[in-house]
């Protein structure tokens, strides 16, 4: 097990554990009282730490190196998965995977970042930054579910787009524009959940659709909090600050009417019971794409396009100025 | 009170109080470091006389560079709220106090409607003076009003993009900018009105990566700055020096993304142009 930062009180209580065990297999002592004691003692410290997270707590829990990632979830939610590779025009991108899939009698299309599980895939899969060809293949996979009439589903879990040369000469930044664009007239429903990381352009180029959700243990931001801090901070060290200033967690999300709903995650994060996780994912998808099914392809364009154009809080100085005037002041 | 008068007032501010463009007697090349006066400067549309460059202006500067005389403008009377109270190192409220007093501007861009060689025009154009020109919920509602007006109007919409990159302190909120204006741009699409995204120094991040990319005709000023990811967090990623002309307008004109690059001297012919071509 790892154990964060924060969890070291039940790291401390996990040790006890293992020592009262090993005694209880000398078969001295009967343990057993002690054992159930130390249990209930994990779970209630577990409870009193997960219960008060804060904004970098939960960017922690997001980036969690035992955390399950895409495939993980397409192969637990799915009876079928056949993974389709490549953009058609440059190559595969392993940062991005996606394939035709079946949901319990639905099929879908269903996609997403993809980290790697060990240091070797961690590399292999570009630690989910995905370069344009990503996007691209996304897009691909996208047009042909809505040419099948396939709902989409996308799961987003990304640091950010790569920012690198290759990406920057063949076109990161039109990559993710086009999809965009894209995406808000797909004729066919559109679930989109963050699982982990959602970091800037790189997440929201496959996270526009009829339905966003986040896991609760996730972030969704304009910038990631260490990059935050270099910039307005000019320092790496203002990084907790930086996430509680973005309010980047679920229920600020939620809050703000920036997304549709929160999952919730099994005590301890979605990595402790990581089945579970993928039940409560499926759980909300299915019910999510029942809905929107039942609405025209018109009416469903007409509603995405118009959640975002609500999205934004300013102000207007005429009215507000008229308004004082109304007020006598 | 206070701002809210002077934003009021501001709005009334003529335009020539709101230029970027440098004042003064002389002018001191970036580019090659030579001096002009203001007045040659001037006449040569804000381009170094000696070598070129193009001097970063502001939005007013390119409604009166292309416009034939007069225009109005449209949505004016918006302004940022700090809805996360954000603050880093200086409160969002204090960083938006000053870039109200420094530029005289409401936000970072400014939208108009008029004419050009007598055909009408909305352009909506960025000034990197304010907050580095960062898009925010102001901007993209500003862009989306635009779009609304283009529909409603049947009249073609033109976005100077001159920008950092969305709004740090707006957080999730600007990143949704970006999907914002984006799925506001396909109802122009499918309306058959044209938009003319033109990119200039410097056009970055999320700005690019949304609506900037997505003009039916993409141009950009020369030696302009385009690209996702800024220069410096490209080289400390790849931890190699970036080649010459590196997400320079030719750089991106030569790997496929742009349609053409225009010298502000013939911008105003080349965008009457267009706007002959999609009659
Ligand atoms: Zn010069």
């Amino acid at each position: 097990m790892v154990f964060l930062d924060f969890e070291q009180p039940l790291e401390k209580l996990y040790e006890q554990l293992e020592k009262i065990k090993q005694v209880g297999e000398e078969g001295e002592v009967d343990v057993e009282p002690m054992i159930k004691e130390l249990e209930n003692l994990i779970r209630n410290k577990r409870k009193e730490i997960y219960s008060n997270l804060t904004g970098w707590q939960k960017v922690q829990l997001s980036r969690h190196p035992e955390r399950p990632y895409t495939l993980f979830y397409i192969r637990n939610m799915c009876k079928k998965f056949q993974e389709l590779h490549g953009d058609r025009c440059f190559k595969d991108d392993k940062a991005i995977v996606g394939g035709l899939a079946n949901l319990d009698g639905q099929n879908v299309v269903i996609l997403g970042h993809q980290k790697g599980v060990n240091t070797k895939m961690r590399q292999y899969r570009n630690f989910g930054m995905a370069n344009p060809e990503g996007y691209r293949k996304a897009l691909r996979l996208m047009k042909l579910a809505e040419r099948f009439n396939l709902p989409i589903v996308c799961l987003i879990d990304t640091p950010g787009a790569f920012p690198g040369l290759e990406a920057e000469e063949r076109g990161q930044a039109e990559a993710i524009a086009r999809n965009l664009f894209e995406m808000a007239q797909l004729k066919v429903p559109v679930v989109c959940v963050v699982i982990g990381e959602g970091a800037s352009g790189g997440a929201i180029g496959i996270g526009l659709g009829d339905r966003v959700y986040m896991l609760e243990n996730t972030w969704y931001s304009v910038i990631s909090p260490e990059s935050c801090s270099s910039i307005l901070w000019r320092s790496w060290d203002y990084k907790e600050q930086a996430a509680e200033a973005l309010k980047l967690t679920a229920d600020h999300m939620y809050e703000f009417g920036l997304i549709d709903g929160i999952i919730r995650e099994p005590l301890g994060g979605a990595h402790t019971a990581p089945e579970e996780m993928a039940k409560l994912l499926k759980r909300q998808i299915k019910k999510a794409l029942s809905e929107l099914m039942e609405m025209s392809p018109e009416d469903r364009i007409d509603a995405r396009i118009n959640k975002y154009a609500s999205m934004g809080v300013f102000e207007r100085a005429i009215e507000s100025v008229d308004e004082e005037d109304d007020q006598g002041a | 009170m206070g701002w809210f008068k002077r934003l009021k007032d501001g709005i009334q501010t003529a335009t020539k109080y709101k230029k970027e463009a440098p004042d003064g007697l002389w002018y001191k090349c970036n580019g090659c470091g030579e001096a002009s006066t203001m007045k040659e400067l001037r006449e040569n549309f804000y381009k170094c006389p000696k070598c070129n460059y193009h001097v970063r202006i502001g939005s007013y500067d390119y409604f009166d560079l292309l416009f034939d005389g007069k225009y109005s403008e449209l949505f004016g009377d918006l302004y940022s709220k700090d809805f996360l109270n954000f603050s880093d190192l200086k409160p969002y409220t204090e960083r938006l106090e000053e870039a109200y007093r420094k530029t005289e501007l409401m936000d970072a861009l400014s939208v108009a409607v008029g004419r050009i060689r007598k055909r009408s025009l909305v352009i909506a154009a960025m000034d990197f003076s304010f907050i580095g020109g960062s898009m925010g919920s102001v901007v993209g509602e500003k862009i989306s009003l635009s779009i609304d007006y283009c529909l409603e109007h049947q009249t073609p919409l033109m976005i100077i993009s001159k920008s950092g990159g969305a709004r740090m302190m707006e957080s999730a909120f600007s990143l949704m900018q970006m999907a914002k204006t984006s799925a506001k741009l396909t109802l122009l699409a499918k309306a058959g009105i044209p938009y003319f995204s033109f990119l200039t120094d410097p056009t970055t991040g999320g700005v690019t990566a949304s609506f900037a990319m997505l003009g039916d005709i993409n141009f950009a000023e020369p030696q302009a700055l385009i690209g996702f990811a800024g220069p410096r967090v490209i080289k400390e990623t790849i931890k190699k020096d970036l080649p010459d002309g590196f997400q320079t307008s030719e750089f991106l004109l030569e790997h496929g993304f742009l349609d053409f690059i225009v010298d502000r001297k013939d911008l105003k012919e080349t965008v009457g142009d267009l706007l002959y071509f999609f009659n």
